[in-house]
């Protein structure tokens, strides 16, 4: 098995893939961070969905598959789809987890048909738009690699320039409006970056799994530190970890989807912090309360005995 | 000039008016309650005049310009339960997000801002609670991380929304002490107050609202048995020991 990682590694390609998934798992883990302590990842889960349509019909026009304005496409759909949520929760009587819901099967299936209008068609090469849906890091080639670390690295550096904003705007939205920040603004620049974070993510990890990386990493970060830098960081190299190892566990077996591997193994990481995370881990709390019972007990017993020797 | 003005302020929620024609002034360096039942409009008075949320017709001046919130001469405290307090974050970070407004874009808080924010968590007896995770903190300690972020907003004139909700006598006492002190200051203070037992200690001045303003002025004169036989519609079994409430027995 050794060998196999050697060989594969070696690869000049693989290489590129690797790059790219770990760039993708960064930032998807950075800004999936921010979406969870917005109570937005389910949106993120339907931006995901709905950029199929999006990549299916820049596909039908440009009748070739290019991956940067595919992923145009992708990122005008999902960015439509946010804007339908919002649009149908303030407008109408729906709650927001109902329009959630309502906006994602009615985008992928539209996404889904317009696949198979694909497939059918005489449309130039369109072998690997299928892709999209289960995701395969294996057929990035450097150039979409390029773009992917240029979109992941502007995405944190935008994060991090905006920390601070971003934080109040997350924990007290009111609060950010009676200090004069633009919030309608900074809330429309926060969803565009997460829908960039998505888009370039769904063609590794794929439209159905996308959420996951922006949940999975994330949730496991706040288990392990009570800081939101701390957690930013954390849940970015979770997402990378899990790049890495998705992406050399898929190269085992021949036309293996990426995406799948890459979330169990962010939901390898998710089990082991549940478990084992200092304060707020199970296991740990699990052993805390037998120690803090012992010592009662213990106590008890001596402060019986004492009485009993009165 | 005053600190506060309101005119003809209306807001609604779908076609419903929430506040109708609100008008009132406030004098500088007072305390300030805005009483007046559940539904009456109070917290919506705070957010619109904050320009929080649309006002559909009014205006709000602050010391006769029209209010902007960029000016930072405003300091709000929100109601306890309006934030998720399981955020990642501390004590301290809390009351640096009061500085936010006078670090400006891009910029990260300093020393002198951490300074000041631990000076703050020190006036309302939390100093020893800096760098304690928020969710940890009793419903008291959480209120005053609250009142020490505004504190560090350095404003001159403070909205609080029902601090006094779900704290015990000492943090009690110990908010009413801290508001007398920025009073001292010079400072204007409103306050969204629930226990009509207390308001004849506490404030100088009341608004009685409920939608419209019932009564405003200097508390002797105004929280009268009769306005607030108004204000709650004088059906409320509690108001036939009003008189003693208002001290006319």
């Amino acid at each position: 098995m050794d060998d196999v990682i050697k060989i594969s590694l070696a690869d000049a390609n693989t290489q590129w893939v690797l790059l790219g998934t770990i760039l993708l798992g960064i930032s998807s883990g950075v800004l999936g961070s921010i979406a969870l302590l917005r109570k937005q990842s389910l949106i993120g889960d339907a931006v995901a969905h709905a950029s199929l349509p999006g990549i299916c019909v820049t596909f039908l026009l440009l009748g070739e598959k290019s991956l940067f304005p595919l992923l145009i496409g992708a990122a005008i759909s999902g960015l439509l789809a946010t804007f339908c949520i919002q649009a149908i929760s303030s407008y109408s009587i729906i709650k927001e987890d109902t329009a959630i819901g309502l906006v994602l099967s009615v985008f992928f299936g539209l996404g889904i048909v317009l696949l198979t209008k694909v497939s059918q068609s005489s449309v130039g090469n369109k072998s690997g738009l299928n892709d999209f849906i289960f995701g395969q890091a294996a057929a990035l080639v450097g150039s979409d690699v390029k773009l992917m670390a240029g979109a992941a690295a502007l995405l944190t550096v935008i994060t991090w320039l905006l920390f601070k904003e971003l934080k109040v705007l997350t924990f007290d939205p009111e609060f950010a409006k009676g200090l004069g920040l633009p919030t309608k603004l900074l809330n429309f620049v926060f969803l565009t970056l997460l829908v960039s974070a998505i888009v370039v993510g769904i063609q590794a990890v794929g439209v159905i799994l996308m959420a996951a990386m922006l949940i999975t990493p994330a949730i496991s970060a706040r288990y392990w530190t009570d800081s939101l830098a701390r957690m930013i960081v954390l849940s970015g190299v979770f997402g990378a970890i899990s790049g890495v190892f998705g992406t050399i566990f898929s190269t085992f077996g021949t036309g293996l989807a990426t995406g799948p591997f890459i979330v169990v193994t962010a939901t390898f990481i998710f089990f082991i912090s549940l478990l084992f995370a200092p304060e707020r881990g199970l296991l740990t709390k699990w052993v805390k309360r037998l120690r803090l019972n012992k010592r009662l007990q213990h106590e008890l017993v001596l402060r019986k005995e004492g009485k009993s020797y009165q | 000039m005053n600190p506060v003005e309101v005119q003809n302020l209306t807001v609604a929620y779908q076609k419903k008016p929430v506040l109708k024609n609100v008008s009132f002034t406030v004098p500088e360096g007072k305390l300030i309650g805005i009483i007046g039942p559940n539904g009456a409009g109070k917290s919506t008075l705070i957010k619109a005049v904050l320009g929080m949320i649309p006002k559909a017709t009014g205006e709000v001046r602050v010391y006769d310009k029209l209010y902007r919130a960029k000016e930072r001469v405003v300091g709000y405290v929100p109601q306890r339960g309006s934030v998720d307090w399981d955020f990642p974050t501390n004590a301290l970070d809390v009351v640096l997000m009061g500085r936010y407004g006078h670090i400006g874009w891009f910029k990260r808080p300093g020393k002198k801002d951490k300074e000041l924010a631990l000076n703050c968590l020190e006036k309302v007896g939390m100093q020893e609670y800096a760098t304690r995770q928020i969710s940890q903190l009793s419903g008291g300690q959480q209120q005053r991380v609250f009142l020490a972020r505004a504190l560090a907003q350095d404003a001159k004139i403070y909205f609080m929304d029902e601090p006094f909700v779900g704290v015990d006598a000492a943090t009690e006492r110990a908010i009413i002490e801290l508001l007398n002190e920025l009073k001292q200051q010079g400072k204007t203070v409103l306050v969204v107050h629930h226990d009509l037992q207390t308001v004849k200690d506490y404030f100088d001045h009341v608004i009685l609202l409920n939608i419209n303003v019932i009564a405003e002025g200097p508390t002797e004169d105004t929280f009268t048995l009769k306005n607030l036989h108004q204000t709650y519609g004088g059906t409320l079994a509690f108001l036939e020991k009003g008189d003693i409430l208002v001290g006319q027995k």
